[in-house]
């Protein structure tokens, strides 16, 4: 019978993808449960930051300035038809501290660190490294996921500060240096649009969250990876996928809450 | 435990990511327009704040003295209060209007201060007396509307 079989397929499906949930959630808490170690020899958490922090700076510092840049110009475009060029500073510095830098800072941290993650976990899976971790009695989240899991929320928001500081540079140099925008007027009115506290610390708090989404996604993908190249090659796209779907959905819910009304 | 190469370059990606937010918050924000050294406190009545905000800048011929701290409505007289800190260097005497103004034609909204010639000066809590609401675009249009048909 064909429906009582695609029945079937659904009700497997719809239970893995609830089980899944679980073991990813008790993953996640485990994760948080065995981060002592990666606190007290910080050493680790260090080597993590510079592989996914540190590697993601070059893409994210171009990107920024690039991102920047473009805004400047489609900025100053529109702006002009309304004879108020000089709100081109107060454009690209909010786009960029409430959205852009965030979000696009973190789907490059996404695609660029958080892949490279899951294959490198999903790898050390495949090649039975873990489970030769658990042999030596070396628990495998405190000394594998933990450190890469804290190394890639904290180096999130620096990241995004950089983006959104390159970007408005950039969109200085085109405003500024390359239109003539008046350069005063470009910084003033940008910093009497901009607050610290409604702009710049939700945006700080919107890449933190970005950043925990972005690192849980990867380490689970990579760590129930099927242990074989298709296996690996599949957890990777997922990371990609899902990270970036997560934090665009995240930034809906953030924004929602974070900038509604005021 | 050693010194690392490794250390070096995370700690320079740790210090670039803080200045980053350090330019951010003053450069790019207002963090360094909050600290007036001190600061009194006036309040003033409007009959309409138009689109004024909390944090809104008070300006005395262009230049800011101070800023907007809350805006509440005073349901003794059905006017809007609005309460800002001045800094503590510059004093206004007691006929001093305050107007709100709109910087530009689309421009945010902001209270301007026209000092008058009195001697004696206003202290902290107190109250500008003379006053002028917001210009509500809708409001002037409908007068022209209206005067426009008187004239025919």
């Amino acid at each position: 019978m064909p429906i009582v079989k695609s029945l079937r397929t659904i009700g497997r499906r719809s239970i893995n993808a609830v089980w899944r949930i679980g073991y990813a959630t008790r993953f996640f808490g485990m994760t948080l449960f065995y981060s002592g170690l990666s606190f007290r020899r910080f050493q680790l958490t260090v080597k993590e930051m510079f592989s996914s922090g540190v590697m993601s700076l070059i893409i994210i510092l171009v990107a920024g300035m690039f991102v920047g840049m473009v805004l400047g110009l489609q900025g100053y475009e529109t702006l002009k038809r309304y004879g108020s060029e000089s709100a081109l500073g107060s454009l690209v510095a909010l786009s960029l501290v409430r959205e852009l830098g965030p979000v696009l800072a973190a789907l490059l941290f996404a695609s660029r660190a958080g892949s490279a993650m899951t294959a490198e976990i999903g790898l050390m899976k495949a090649t039975e490294q873990i489970a030769a971790m658990e042999m030596m009695a070396v628990n495998p989240i405190a000394r594998v996921v933990a450190p890469r899991f804290w190394a890639g929320v904290i180096s999130m928001p620096l990241l995004a500060a950089l983006f959104s500081a390159m970007g408005v540079f950039g969109g200085y140099v085109v405003g500024v240096v390359n239109i003539g925008v008046d350069e005063g007027s470009f910084w003033s009115q940008m910093q009497a649009s901009v607050d610290f506290q409604h702009d710049i610390l939700n945006g700080v708090i919107k890449s933190f969250v970005f950043g925990l989404a972005v690192t849980a996604i990867a380490l689970f993908e990579g760590y129930d990876a099927p242990p074989t190249a298709e296996g690996v090659s599949g957890a990777t796209t997922r990371t990609v996928v899902q990270s970036s779907l997560a934090i665009l959905m995240l930034d809906f819910i953030l924004t929602a809450f974070m900038f509604q009304g005021a | 435990m050693e010194r690392t190469t490794l250390d070096l370059w995370v700690g320079a990606f740790v210090v670039a990511g803080l200045a980053a937010l350090v330019v951010l918050a003053l450069k790019v924000g207002n963090l360094s327009t909050y600290n007036v050294s001190e600061s009194y406190e006036l309040q003033a009545h409007f009959t309409n704040v138009g689109g004024l905000k909390p944090t809104a800048s008070v300006r005395s011929s262009g230049v800011l003295v101070g800023r907007v701290t809350s805006i509440v409505l005073d349901t003794e007289r059905y006017e809007a209060k609005v309460t800002m800190s001045i800094d503590k260097r510059y004093q206004f005497p007691k006929d001093t209007f305050a107007n709100i103004l709109t910087s530009g034609l689309l421009g945010e909204q902001y209270i301007g201060l026209m000092p008058g010639g009195d001697d004696v000066m206003l202290k902290s809590g107190d109250e500008f007396k003379k006053t002028q609401s917001a210009v509500v675009l809708e409001d002037l249009i409908g007068k022209f509307f209206t005067s426009s048909v008187d004239a025919k």
